[in-house]
Protein backbone atom coordinates (compact mmCIF):
# COMPACT_ATOMS: atom_id res chain seq x y z
CA UNK A 1 0.00 0.00 0.00
CA UNK A 2 0.95 3.79 -0.60
CA UNK A 3 2.05 5.59 2.88
CA UNK A 4 -0.02 8.70 3.40
CA UNK A 5 0.76 10.49 6.45
CA UNK A 6 -1.17 12.44 8.69
CA UNK A 7 0.83 14.84 11.12
CA UNK A 8 -1.67 16.12 13.90
CA UNK A 9 -1.32 19.63 14.45
CA UNK A 10 -1.42 19.98 17.98
CA UNK A 11 0.23 23.77 17.77
CA UNK A 12 3.43 22.41 17.90
CA UNK A 13 5.82 24.28 16.02
CA UNK A 14 8.09 21.27 13.90
CA UNK A 15 5.28 20.57 11.62
CA UNK A 16 7.30 21.56 8.76
CA UNK A 17 10.06 20.20 9.91
CA UNK A 18 8.14 16.66 10.16
CA UNK A 19 6.51 17.05 6.96
CA UNK A 20 9.32 17.97 4.75
CA UNK A 21 11.39 14.70 6.47
CA UNK A 22 8.32 12.63 4.69
CA UNK A 23 8.56 14.52 1.57
CA UNK A 24 12.09 13.58 1.04
CA UNK A 25 11.20 10.33 1.39
CA UNK A 26 9.02 10.87 -1.65
CA UNK A 27 5.83 9.96 0.28
CA UNK A 28 2.63 11.70 0.54
CA UNK A 29 2.26 13.52 3.73
CA UNK A 30 0.11 16.66 4.73
CA UNK A 31 -0.90 18.19 8.00
CA UNK A 32 -4.13 17.78 9.56
CA UNK A 33 -6.34 18.24 12.65
CA UNK A 34 -9.42 16.55 11.99
CA UNK A 35 -10.77 13.30 11.93
CA UNK A 36 -10.64 12.74 7.74
CA UNK A 37 -7.51 13.65 7.62
CA UNK A 38 -7.05 10.56 10.16
CA UNK A 39 -9.15 8.27 8.42
CA UNK A 40 -7.25 8.82 5.12
CA UNK A 41 -3.87 7.91 6.44
CA UNK A 42 -2.04 4.73 6.61
CA UNK A 43 0.46 6.51 9.17
CA UNK A 44 -0.23 9.22 11.79
CA UNK A 45 2.47 11.34 13.32
CA UNK A 46 2.11 13.16 16.73
CA UNK A 47 4.80 15.65 15.73
CA UNK A 48 4.63 17.39 19.53
CA UNK A 49 7.19 20.47 20.23
CA UNK A 50 6.18 22.77 23.02
CA UNK A 51 4.66 22.20 25.70
CA UNK A 52 2.27 19.13 26.76
CA UNK A 53 -0.76 20.86 28.46
CA UNK A 54 -1.27 22.76 24.98
CA UNK A 55 -0.82 20.03 23.12
CA UNK A 56 -2.94 18.27 24.61
CA UNK A 57 -5.29 20.86 24.81
CA UNK A 58 -5.26 21.53 21.46
CA UNK A 59 -5.77 18.14 20.67
CA UNK A 60 -8.81 17.86 23.15
CA UNK A 61 -10.35 21.04 21.02
CA UNK A 62 -10.57 19.25 17.74
CA UNK A 63 -12.50 16.30 19.39
CA UNK A 64 -9.12 13.79 18.72
CA UNK A 65 -7.97 12.31 21.69
CA UNK A 66 -10.30 9.34 21.51
CA UNK A 67 -9.74 8.86 17.54
CA UNK A 68 -6.05 9.16 17.74
CA UNK A 69 -6.17 6.37 20.58
CA UNK A 70 -7.61 4.44 18.95
CA UNK A 71 -6.73 5.22 15.17
CA UNK A 72 -5.76 1.60 14.42
CA UNK A 73 -2.99 2.60 12.69
CA UNK A 74 0.93 2.62 13.46
CA UNK A 75 1.24 5.84 15.20
CA UNK A 76 4.40 7.89 15.93
CA UNK A 77 4.82 10.91 18.84
CA UNK A 78 7.98 12.75 18.47
CA UNK A 79 8.89 14.40 21.62
CA UNK A 80 6.27 15.56 23.18
CA UNK A 81 4.40 13.81 21.11
CA UNK A 82 6.16 10.31 22.94
CA UNK A 83 5.19 12.16 25.99
CA UNK A 84 0.83 12.55 25.33
CA UNK A 85 1.02 8.59 24.59
CA UNK A 86 1.72 8.23 28.53
CA UNK A 87 -1.16 8.65 31.27
CA UNK A 88 0.49 12.05 32.05
CA UNK A 89 3.00 14.94 32.05
CA UNK A 90 4.24 16.71 35.09
CA UNK A 91 4.69 19.64 32.01
CA UNK A 92 1.36 21.57 32.77
CA UNK A 93 0.57 18.29 35.17
CA UNK A 94 -1.97 17.23 32.89
CA UNK A 95 -3.21 14.13 31.73
CA UNK A 96 -2.62 12.41 27.73
CA UNK A 97 -3.33 9.67 26.01
CA UNK A 98 -2.50 6.96 27.83
CA UNK A 99 -1.65 3.93 25.53
CA UNK A 100 1.40 3.31 27.52
CA UNK A 101 0.96 2.98 31.63
CA UNK A 102 3.17 6.18 32.79
CA UNK A 103 4.25 9.70 33.15
CA UNK A 104 6.60 12.07 31.87
CA UNK A 105 8.82 14.05 34.03
CA UNK A 106 11.23 17.29 34.41
CA UNK A 107 14.86 16.75 33.67
CA UNK A 108 17.23 17.29 36.78
CA UNK A 109 19.18 20.55 36.05
CA UNK A 110 21.36 19.88 38.84
CA UNK A 111 24.59 18.02 37.35
CA UNK A 112 24.00 19.25 33.94
CA UNK A 113 22.48 22.43 31.65
CA UNK A 114 18.98 21.47 30.89
CA UNK A 115 17.00 21.96 28.09
CA UNK A 116 18.95 18.85 27.07
CA UNK A 117 19.73 19.80 23.73
CA UNK A 118 21.74 18.23 20.70
CA UNK A 119 23.74 15.21 19.49
CA UNK A 120 23.31 12.20 22.27
CA UNK A 121 24.25 8.58 21.97
CA UNK A 122 21.36 5.77 21.05
CA UNK A 123 22.07 3.07 23.05
CA UNK A 124 19.22 0.13 21.39
CA UNK A 125 18.41 -2.19 24.09
CA UNK A 126 16.06 -5.22 22.29
CA UNK A 127 15.04 -5.49 18.77
CA UNK A 128 11.94 -3.46 17.13
CA UNK A 129 10.60 -2.71 14.31
CA UNK A 130 11.82 1.19 14.19
CA UNK A 131 15.43 0.30 15.11
CA UNK A 132 14.96 -2.56 12.61
CA UNK A 133 19.01 -2.55 11.30
CA UNK A 134 19.86 0.48 13.39
CA UNK A 135 23.14 -0.49 16.14
CA UNK A 136 23.07 2.49 17.36
CA UNK A 137 24.43 6.35 16.25
CA UNK A 138 23.66 9.77 16.94
CA UNK A 139 20.23 11.61 17.65
CA UNK A 140 19.08 15.26 18.06
CA UNK A 141 17.45 15.90 21.05
CA UNK A 142 15.67 18.87 22.73
CA UNK A 143 13.82 19.05 25.41
CA UNK A 144 13.27 19.26 29.18
CA UNK A 145 11.06 17.13 30.34
CA UNK A 146 11.23 12.92 29.78
CA UNK A 147 9.84 9.73 30.23
CA UNK A 148 12.33 7.28 32.49
CA UNK A 149 13.04 3.65 30.65
CA UNK A 150 10.20 1.37 31.09
CA UNK A 151 8.78 -1.61 29.57
CA UNK A 152 8.10 -0.36 26.19
CA UNK A 153 11.74 1.28 25.73
CA UNK A 154 13.80 -0.49 23.45
CA UNK A 155 16.54 2.45 23.18
CA UNK A 156 17.63 5.14 25.87
CA UNK A 157 20.37 7.53 25.40
CA UNK A 158 22.01 9.05 28.88
CA UNK A 159 22.13 12.45 30.11
CA UNK A 160 24.56 13.34 33.52
CA UNK A 161 22.97 11.01 35.78
CA UNK A 162 19.90 10.41 33.91
CA UNK A 163 18.88 7.66 31.87
CA UNK A 164 15.75 8.92 29.37
CA UNK A 165 13.99 6.78 27.43
CA UNK A 166 14.90 7.29 23.96
CA UNK A 167 13.15 5.05 21.82
CA UNK A 168 9.27 3.23 23.02
CA UNK A 169 7.68 0.93 20.74
CA UNK A 170 4.18 -1.36 21.63
CA UNK A 171 2.42 -3.19 18.62
CA UNK A 172 2.37 0.12 16.08
CA UNK A 173 2.59 2.56 18.54
CA UNK A 174 5.91 3.92 18.89
CA UNK A 175 7.76 7.03 19.76
CA UNK A 176 10.91 9.31 19.88
CA UNK A 177 12.16 11.63 22.35
CA UNK A 178 14.63 12.92 20.30
CA UNK A 179 13.87 14.14 16.72
CA UNK A 180 13.62 12.23 14.07
CA UNK A 181 13.63 14.25 11.11
CA UNK A 182 16.34 16.47 12.43
CA UNK A 183 18.56 13.82 13.03
CA UNK A 184 20.79 13.34 10.08
CA UNK A 185 21.05 9.93 8.11
CA UNK A 186 19.83 7.71 11.30
CA UNK A 187 16.63 9.87 11.65
CA UNK A 188 15.27 9.47 7.87
CA UNK A 189 16.37 5.31 8.55
CA UNK A 190 13.77 5.73 11.81
CA UNK A 191 11.29 7.46 9.68
CA UNK A 192 11.50 4.81 6.83
CA UNK A 193 11.37 1.75 9.56
CA UNK A 194 8.20 3.37 10.51
CA UNK A 195 6.43 3.73 7.26
CA UNK A 196 7.41 -0.11 6.52
CA UNK A 197 5.12 -0.43 9.66
CA UNK A 198 2.05 -0.79 7.62
CA UNK A 199 3.16 -3.22 4.75
CA UNK A 200 3.19 -6.21 7.65
CA UNK A 201 -0.24 -5.58 9.21
CA UNK B 1 26.72 10.61 26.56
CA UNK B 2 25.74 14.38 25.32
CA UNK B 3 28.12 15.48 22.51
CA UNK B 4 29.74 19.10 22.21
CA UNK B 5 28.06 21.08 19.18
CA UNK B 6 30.24 22.42 16.22
CA UNK B 7 27.79 24.78 15.01
CA UNK B 8 28.21 26.95 11.46
CA UNK B 9 26.88 30.63 11.58
CA UNK B 10 25.78 31.84 8.44
CA UNK B 11 25.49 35.63 8.12
CA UNK B 12 22.96 36.29 5.95
CA UNK B 13 22.56 39.76 3.89
CA UNK B 14 20.50 40.31 0.92
CA UNK B 15 20.02 36.57 0.42
CA UNK B 16 23.52 35.87 0.58
CA UNK B 17 26.08 34.53 2.95
CA UNK B 18 28.39 37.20 4.01
CA UNK B 19 31.12 37.54 6.21
CA UNK B 20 32.80 40.92 7.79
CA UNK B 21 35.57 40.94 10.32
CA UNK B 22 35.03 42.83 13.50
CA UNK B 23 30.85 43.08 12.12
CA UNK B 24 31.92 45.47 9.79
CA UNK B 25 32.64 45.16 5.67
CA UNK B 26 31.18 42.16 5.00
CA UNK B 27 31.94 40.31 1.65
CA UNK B 28 29.95 37.40 0.10
CA UNK B 29 31.19 34.08 0.43
CA UNK B 30 28.87 32.35 -0.97
CA UNK B 31 24.95 30.92 -1.73
CA UNK B 32 22.56 29.83 1.51
CA UNK B 33 21.59 26.52 0.37
CA UNK B 34 25.11 25.35 -0.85
CA UNK B 35 26.90 25.95 2.16
CA UNK B 36 24.10 24.87 4.01
CA UNK B 37 24.10 21.23 2.41
CA UNK B 38 27.77 21.03 2.62
CA UNK B 39 27.70 22.05 6.28
CA UNK B 40 25.34 19.52 6.86
CA UNK B 41 26.85 16.60 5.08
CA UNK B 42 30.19 17.03 5.91
CA UNK B 43 29.27 16.76 10.27
CA UNK B 44 28.47 19.79 11.40
CA UNK B 45 26.25 19.79 13.94
CA UNK B 46 23.76 22.47 13.88
CA UNK B 47 23.15 25.57 11.73
CA UNK B 48 22.63 29.33 12.77
CA UNK B 49 21.28 31.80 10.08
CA UNK B 50 21.69 35.40 11.09
CA UNK B 51 20.40 38.25 9.16
CA UNK B 52 22.56 40.54 9.96
CA UNK B 53 21.00 43.87 8.32
CA UNK B 54 17.38 42.92 9.79
CA UNK B 55 17.75 44.26 13.00
CA UNK B 56 19.28 47.67 13.08
CA UNK B 57 17.05 48.42 10.00
CA UNK B 58 13.68 47.56 11.62
CA UNK B 59 12.77 44.95 9.63
CA UNK B 60 12.12 41.45 10.06
CA UNK B 61 13.68 38.33 8.38
CA UNK B 62 12.70 37.73 4.95
CA UNK B 63 11.61 34.31 5.10
CA UNK B 64 11.84 32.54 1.70
CA UNK B 65 15.33 31.18 2.28
CA UNK B 66 13.88 29.47 5.84
CA UNK B 67 11.63 27.34 3.70
CA UNK B 68 13.98 25.79 1.40
CA UNK B 69 16.59 25.46 4.10
CA UNK B 70 13.85 23.34 6.08
CA UNK B 71 13.44 21.25 2.86
CA UNK B 72 16.66 19.83 2.40
CA UNK B 73 18.56 20.26 5.37
CA UNK B 74 18.10 17.12 8.07
CA UNK B 75 20.00 18.61 10.77
CA UNK B 76 19.03 21.53 13.13
CA UNK B 77 18.92 25.23 12.41
CA UNK B 78 18.56 28.13 13.94
CA UNK B 79 17.06 31.52 12.41
CA UNK B 80 18.61 35.00 14.01
CA UNK B 81 17.95 38.55 13.38
CA UNK B 82 15.26 40.81 13.12
CA UNK B 83 12.44 38.87 14.93
CA UNK B 84 10.68 41.21 16.55
CA UNK B 85 7.23 39.85 17.76
CA UNK B 86 5.75 36.45 18.47
CA UNK B 87 4.55 37.01 15.04
CA UNK B 88 6.96 37.21 13.35
CA UNK B 89 8.57 34.03 15.48
CA UNK B 90 5.78 32.00 14.86
CA UNK B 91 6.34 32.17 10.50
CA UNK B 92 9.94 31.56 10.99
CA UNK B 93 9.06 28.34 12.93
CA UNK B 94 6.15 27.33 11.24
CA UNK B 95 8.28 27.73 7.84
CA UNK B 96 10.57 25.04 9.35
CA UNK B 97 13.17 26.44 11.65
CA UNK B 98 13.91 24.65 15.07
CA UNK B 99 14.81 27.60 17.21
CA UNK B 100 14.72 31.15 16.67
CA UNK B 101 17.69 33.84 18.40
CA UNK B 102 16.80 37.19 19.63
CA UNK B 103 19.51 39.01 20.21
CA UNK B 104 18.36 43.27 19.66
CA UNK B 105 14.90 43.01 20.26
CA UNK B 106 15.25 40.99 23.82
CA UNK B 107 17.12 44.13 25.03
CA UNK B 108 14.53 46.48 23.59
CA UNK B 109 11.63 44.47 25.64
CA UNK B 110 13.31 41.98 27.66
CA UNK B 111 9.56 40.04 28.67
CA UNK B 112 9.56 39.08 24.91
CA UNK B 113 11.27 36.19 26.18
CA UNK B 114 8.90 35.07 28.43
CA UNK B 115 6.38 35.55 25.93
CA UNK B 116 7.93 33.18 23.46
CA UNK B 117 8.83 30.45 25.74
CA UNK B 118 5.55 30.65 26.91
CA UNK B 119 3.89 30.19 23.06
CA UNK B 120 6.76 28.03 21.68
CA UNK B 121 8.15 26.20 25.06
CA UNK B 122 11.95 27.37 26.47
CA UNK B 123 13.95 24.84 24.18
CA UNK B 124 13.37 26.90 20.72
CA UNK B 125 14.30 30.22 22.45
CA UNK B 126 17.68 31.29 21.76
CA UNK B 127 18.92 34.88 23.48
CA UNK B 128 22.07 35.94 21.94
CA UNK B 129 24.00 38.00 23.74
CA UNK B 130 26.80 40.07 21.87
CA UNK B 131 29.57 41.09 24.60
CA UNK B 132 32.08 43.63 24.71
CA UNK B 133 35.11 43.97 27.20
CA UNK B 134 36.08 47.23 28.79
CA UNK B 135 38.49 47.73 31.09
CA UNK B 136 37.80 44.47 32.75
CA UNK B 137 34.09 44.40 32.56
CA UNK B 138 31.56 42.69 30.15
CA UNK B 139 29.42 45.13 28.21
CA UNK B 140 26.08 43.74 26.15
CA UNK B 141 26.10 46.17 22.59
CA UNK B 142 23.23 45.96 20.83
CA UNK B 143 22.41 46.49 17.11
CA UNK B 144 25.87 45.01 16.06
CA UNK B 145 25.10 44.19 12.77
CA UNK B 146 25.10 47.75 11.62
CA UNK B 147 28.31 49.96 12.63
CA UNK B 148 25.99 53.08 12.11
CA UNK B 149 23.66 51.81 14.67
CA UNK B 150 25.69 49.38 17.16
CA UNK B 151 26.06 50.71 20.67
CA UNK B 152 26.51 49.69 24.07
CA UNK B 153 23.02 48.33 25.57
CA UNK B 154 23.92 49.97 29.32
CA UNK B 155 23.86 46.08 31.06
CA UNK B 156 26.73 43.97 31.77
CA UNK B 157 26.79 40.72 29.93
CA UNK B 158 26.73 38.59 33.55
CA UNK B 159 23.32 40.45 34.84
CA UNK B 160 21.72 40.26 31.35
CA UNK B 161 22.82 36.62 30.91
CA UNK B 162 21.03 35.56 34.24
CA UNK B 163 18.15 37.74 33.11
CA UNK B 164 17.83 36.17 30.02
CA UNK B 165 17.84 32.92 31.58
CA UNK B 166 15.28 33.52 34.24
CA UNK B 167 13.02 35.01 31.78
CA UNK B 168 12.64 31.65 29.75
CA UNK B 169 15.57 31.45 27.49
CA UNK B 170 16.39 28.13 26.25
CA UNK B 171 19.62 28.71 25.28
CA UNK B 172 22.66 31.45 25.35
CA UNK B 173 24.91 31.90 22.00
CA UNK B 174 27.99 34.04 23.91
CA UNK B 175 29.42 36.51 21.32
CA UNK B 176 32.35 37.71 22.45
CA UNK B 177 33.03 40.93 20.01
CA UNK B 178 36.78 41.58 21.11
CA UNK B 179 37.60 38.33 19.21
CA UNK B 180 35.00 38.22 16.70
CA UNK B 181 37.15 37.74 12.80
CA UNK B 182 40.20 37.94 14.56
CA UNK B 183 41.17 34.26 14.76
CA UNK B 184 42.81 34.37 18.21
CA UNK B 185 40.45 32.07 19.69
CA UNK B 186 37.95 32.31 21.91
CA UNK B 187 37.51 34.54 25.43
CA UNK B 188 37.35 31.62 27.55
CA UNK B 189 37.67 33.52 30.66
CA UNK B 190 34.22 35.19 29.86
CA UNK B 191 33.11 31.47 28.41
CA UNK B 192 33.82 29.89 32.00
CA UNK B 193 32.46 33.01 33.79
CA UNK B 194 28.80 32.50 31.71
CA UNK B 195 29.04 28.69 32.06
CA UNK B 196 29.21 29.30 35.65
CA UNK B 197 25.94 30.90 36.48
CA UNK B 198 23.92 29.56 33.32
CA UNK B 199 21.93 26.31 34.17
CA UNK B 200 20.95 26.25 30.41
CA UNK B 201 22.95 25.24 27.26
CA UNK B 202 25.72 28.18 26.41
CA UNK B 203 27.56 28.47 22.98
CA UNK B 204 30.65 29.87 22.26
CA UNK B 205 31.00 32.47 19.20
CA UNK B 206 34.31 34.69 18.02
CA UNK B 207 37.62 33.75 17.74
CA UNK B 208 37.55 30.73 15.76
CA UNK B 209 40.88 30.55 13.88
CA UNK B 210 42.60 27.15 14.36
CA UNK B 211 41.42 23.87 15.52
CA UNK B 212 43.33 23.89 18.77
CA UNK B 213 40.56 27.30 19.86
CA UNK B 214 37.75 24.80 19.51
CA UNK B 215 39.39 22.50 21.81
CA UNK B 216 40.13 25.32 24.60
CA UNK B 217 36.79 27.02 24.67
CA UNK B 218 34.62 23.66 24.64
CA UNK B 219 35.75 23.07 28.17
CA UNK B 220 33.98 25.95 29.06
CA UNK B 221 30.51 25.43 26.78
CA UNK B 222 28.50 22.94 25.02
CA UNK B 223 28.91 24.04 21.76
CA UNK B 224 31.41 26.27 19.53
CA UNK B 225 29.89 28.66 16.93
CA UNK B 226 32.21 30.09 13.82
CA UNK B 227 31.69 31.19 10.42
CA UNK B 228 35.00 32.06 8.53
CA UNK B 229 37.25 29.57 9.32
CA UNK B 230 34.76 27.45 7.54
CA UNK B 231 33.34 29.63 4.89
CA UNK B 232 36.97 30.24 3.87
CA UNK B 233 37.40 26.27 3.90
CA UNK B 234 40.50 26.63 6.87
CA UNK B 235 38.58 24.07 8.89
CA UNK B 236 36.28 21.05 7.67
CA UNK B 237 34.03 19.29 9.96
CA UNK B 238 35.62 15.86 9.62
CA UNK B 239 38.98 16.91 10.22
CA UNK B 240 37.43 19.69 12.98
CA UNK B 241 35.79 16.51 15.02
CA UNK B 242 38.96 14.39 14.11
CA UNK B 243 41.38 15.89 15.61
CA UNK B 244 38.75 16.70 18.94
CA UNK B 245 38.13 13.25 19.27
CA UNK B 246 41.56 12.48 19.47
CA UNK B 247 41.60 14.96 21.78
CA UNK B 248 39.36 12.84 24.24
CA UNK B 249 36.46 15.98 23.42
CA UNK B 250 33.00 13.50 22.78
CA UNK B 251 31.82 14.44 19.42
CA UNK B 252 29.40 12.98 16.58
CA UNK B 253 31.34 11.08 14.27
CA UNK B 254 31.05 12.63 10.65
CA UNK B 255 28.93 9.50 9.41
CA UNK B 256 26.60 8.51 12.78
Amino acid sequence: MESCVAVIDCGGTNLASVVFAFERLGVEVYVTRDEEGLERASHVILPGVGVCDEAMRKLDEEGLVERVKNCGKPLLGICVGMQQLYGYSEEGEVDCLGIFEGESIKLSSHDKPVPHMGWNTLEVQKDSRLLAGIEGGHVYYVHSYYVPPDGYTVATSRYGMQHISAVVEQGAVCGCQFHPERSGVLGSRILRNFLSMGDEE
Amino acid sequence: MLKKRLIACLDVKDGKVVKGVKFRDHEVVGEILDLAKRYAATGCDELVFYDIAASPEGRGVGKDWVLKVAREIDIPFCVAGGLRSLDDAKRVLNAGADKISINSPALERPEMITELAKAFGVQCVVVGVDSYEEDGVYHVHQYTGDPEKSKRAHRETMSWLREAESRGAGEIVLNCMNRDGVREGYDCDQMALARDILSIPLIASGGAGKKEHFLEVLAHSDGALAAGVFHRGELSFPDLKGYLEGEGVAVRGVDS
